[in-house]
């Protein structure tokens, strides 16, 4: 990438992040109570909802866009794999640094590992147990990328001369060791990835009684795994088509609009199944017995996945990179309103005497952390070979390629 | 990436590896939440609220007993803050709210409010480290040295009784009515609240015990009692059980089956986990298919 880091937009994105920062600090410092509007009837916020929920699902591009390269074998795709990568990479990361900003004891989020706290009765220990796991694997898996950008190109300067050769030596043995096992780490993190989706839904099945039937459903781990594996592959165009304008690159609309065809039947299948199982359960009457709830689900189903659906269906909205573009948008704005909806506002506390609605603080830290993550994304994409240059230059080549080598 | 199949015996030698530490978890962490048998020989405590009078002093016995924010003893005095719809939170474990009044009942009715302590509670099932814990005994109790503060807890009580010290920047608790555990296992008193009861509303012993007294109150007095005990069946029993003549949801017992309520969780969690067969059978699948993909590519070179 050879375009400045700075440019009036990154500076923007910088200003978000440096409040949100703030906040955060804030919050470490001052408890809940002072910045947030939690309560003993919302225990949970739009940090959960948004930050952990939303975050992880929409780095599920990160182990679809893999296991159709890697397992499935298309490798047309291939070029689409390393973005997705940092993408989950960062997603995972961020999801685990807002969620400790949640945490009352953010400083005992490490005791689940400890086996004298196991609690196999816990969806939530299952779901910590996955997300720390597959964040090693996504850590790992970004270990070629590091081989390949400083192998045999490790100078570093004055007395940091004399670590060279370690440092050198440390990348050969992990490109060695990689190589070989590499394809592990990609299966269990497709496994992996498989279990925490799913059981993310299955969070709020505890809560039969505080949950509107419009989303209550036994169904719910399923819907949250189809939905995530819906909302990879819009996500992965999104990000591709914003790094292609911010990098001044043509969009690469031959493989996206590919893609926004693959989106077409898991988003397609996530439909039908959401339906289906709103229609076995007889759930329809609540949609229209008015309320808030009523006007979430239906924005939910109309504006996240009714409409992206049908864009992505046409293949002339496809092969236009503004259709495209707002096709992915409304289809991971789509399932951000869902987790909403599932966390926040199918939620109904027995003896609530207010409803939530988030502070400026969490809005702030949430926009903040979102920032964050985009400006390490842009440094780690003009660092590292992540994102391939279009039609076949010589970097294209170079990455697949060595990709396919250390695999 | 090439594979070829004398990889694919690693790959499956080493999956199963991969995931060994974890595949210990289900049956290891089995054991840690509520148990399986009957509560019945456990403690319990019977409320009947056609005999409370609205004293307040279960809330100043409770207050002195617990490490919660020590209040005056006149402060309790104050009766018409019984009128309020108040819950227990962080700064008290009980409440004791006023839930009719003349004309509608000869006398105003009082019904106290703290932690069921279910048989199968959803705070215990929840909680990431098992901070929460059903105890034989019959309290479900909270180790706030293990609480990570995620409020899971919370989320699942289906009687949303626990609060939480939202104010504290460190060592924020979960707050809840801990049945003084310690006072009535280890020392053989009745808690505070059953302690400080002046008019016989509130009667601890074991469970089987309460249960025949409650039915027999129920036959005795059949005008006095709605025909239902709260708490026998509900969410699978709890270890506190209700006698009420006005409706129990006004009462702030909201209705509830009798399926314990992480039922369908831990059967969604142990399905999915069953001795890690499915978990690994899935990485072998798609290891399978991995392999497929492959050799069918070499094969077309």
């Amino acid at each position: 990438m050879r375009a400045p880091y700075f440019t009036r937009g990154t500076l923007a994105v910088l200003a978000v992040a440096v409040i949100g920062i703030s906040v955060y600090l804030g919050r470490m410092t001052l408890g809940l109570q002072t910045l947030t509007n939690l309560n003993d009837q919302w225990p949970w916020g739009i940090w959960i909802a948004l930050d952990v929920a939303t975050g992880i699902a929409l780095a599920a591009g990160g182990f679809t866009s893999a296991a159709l390269v890697h397992i499935f074998g298309r490798e047309r795709y291939h070029p689409l794999v390393r973005p997705a990568l940092v993408t989950a990479m960062l997603g995972y990361t961020f999801a685990v640094i807002g969620l400790l900003a949640d945490l009352g004891r953010w400083y005992n989020v490490w005791h689940p590992i400890l086996p004298s706290m196991w609690q196999g009765n816990s969806v939530l220990f299952e779901v910590g147990m996955c997300v720390m796991i597959y964040s090693g694997v996504l850590y790992i898996e970004f270990v070629p990328i590091v081989v390949e950008r400083f192998k045999g190109r490790v100078h570093l300067p004055g007395v940091l001369r004399a670590l060279n050769r370690p440092i050198e030596g440390a990348l050969r043995l992990a490109n060695a060791t990689l190589s070989r096992f590499i394809s592990v780490f990609i299966i269990a993190g497709v496994t992996l990835s498989c279990l925490h989706q799913s059981s993310l839904g299955t969070l709020m099945v505890i809560a039969p009684t505080k949950m509107s039937a419009l989303w209550f459903t036994p169904m719910m781990p399923a819907l949250f795994l189809l939905s995530a594996i819906a909302v990879g592959f819009p996500m992965i165009i999104f990000e591709s088509l914003l790094s292609s304008r911010s990098f001044r690159m043509p969009p690469e609309m031959d493989l996206l609009s590919r893609v926004g065809r693959i989106a077409t039947f898991t988003l397609g299948f996530y439909a039908v199944a959401k339906v289906v199982d709103l229609t076995i359960r007889e759930a329809w009457p609540l949609a229209f017995a008015g309320g808030s709830q009523a006007v979430m689900f239906w924005v939910e189903m109309i504006v996240g996945i009714l409409v992206p659906l049908a864009l992505f269906a046409s293949p002339r909205v496809r092969n236009n990179p503004g259709g495209l573009f707002v096709a992915a948008t409304l289809a991971v704005v789509g399932v951000a309103i869902n987790r909403l909806n599932v966390f926040l506002v199918a939620y109904r506390p027995p003896f609530s005497e207010r409803s939530y609605f988030p502070t400026f603080y969490e809005m702030l830290l949430t926009a903040g952390l979102v920032a964050t993550l985009v400006l390490i994304y842009r440094a780690i994409v003009m660092v590292f070979p992540v994102i391939a240059a279009p039609h076949g230059t010589a970097n294209h080549h170079a990455t697949a390629e060595s990709d396919r080598r250390a695999a | 990436m090439s594979l070829r199949r004398r990889d694919f015996l690693k790959l499956t030698a080493a999956g199963p590896v991969a995931l060994a530490a974890a595949a210990t978890l289900p049956a290891s962490a089995q054991a840690s939440t509520a148990p399986t048998e009957s509560m019945d020989d456990a403690f319990g405590v019977l409320v009947d609220t056609t005999f409370c009078i609205g004293c307040r002093k279960c809330e100043w016995g409770c207050n002195e007993a617990n490490d919660v924010p020590r209040r005056a003893r006149t402060e309790f005095d104050d009766k018409t803050v019984t009128t309020a719809h108040r819950r227990p939170d962080a700064t008290a474990y009980t409440v004791v709210n006023q839930i009719a009044a003349p004309p509608e009942t000869p006398q105003p009715v009082y019904a106290k409010v703290q932690c069921m302590h279910c048989n199968h509670p959803a705070c215990a099932s929840a909680c990431i480290v098992g901070a929460l814990r059903k105890q034989p005994e019959g309290p479900v109790t909270y180790d706030a040295w293990k609480c990570i503060g995620c409020r899971y807890c919370m989320v699942a009580c289906p009687f949303q009784i626990p609060g939480y010290e939202y104010a504290k920047a460190l060592q924020p608790r979960v707050m809840k009515c801990g049945f003084c555990a310690e006072r009535i296992v280890k020392e053989g008193r009745k808690p505070a609240c059953v302690e400080n009861c002046p008019n016989e509303a509130l009667t601890f012993g074991r469970r089987r015990e309460l249960l025949a007294l409650a039915h027999q109150k129920m036959v005795a007095s059949p005008g006095r009692y709605l025909d239902h005990l709260y708490g026998e069946t509900e969410v699978g029993g709890t270890s506190w059980m209700y006698l009420t003549g006005i409706d129990f949801a006004r009462a702030d017992l909201p209705p509830l089956g009798g399926r314990p309520v992480p039922e369908l969780t831990e059967k969604i969690q142990h399905g999915v986990f069953k001795n890690f067969v499915p978990p690994l059978a899935l990485f072998g699948l798609l290891g399978l298919v991995m392999v497929s993909q492959r050799s069918g590519e070499d094969g077309g070179k």
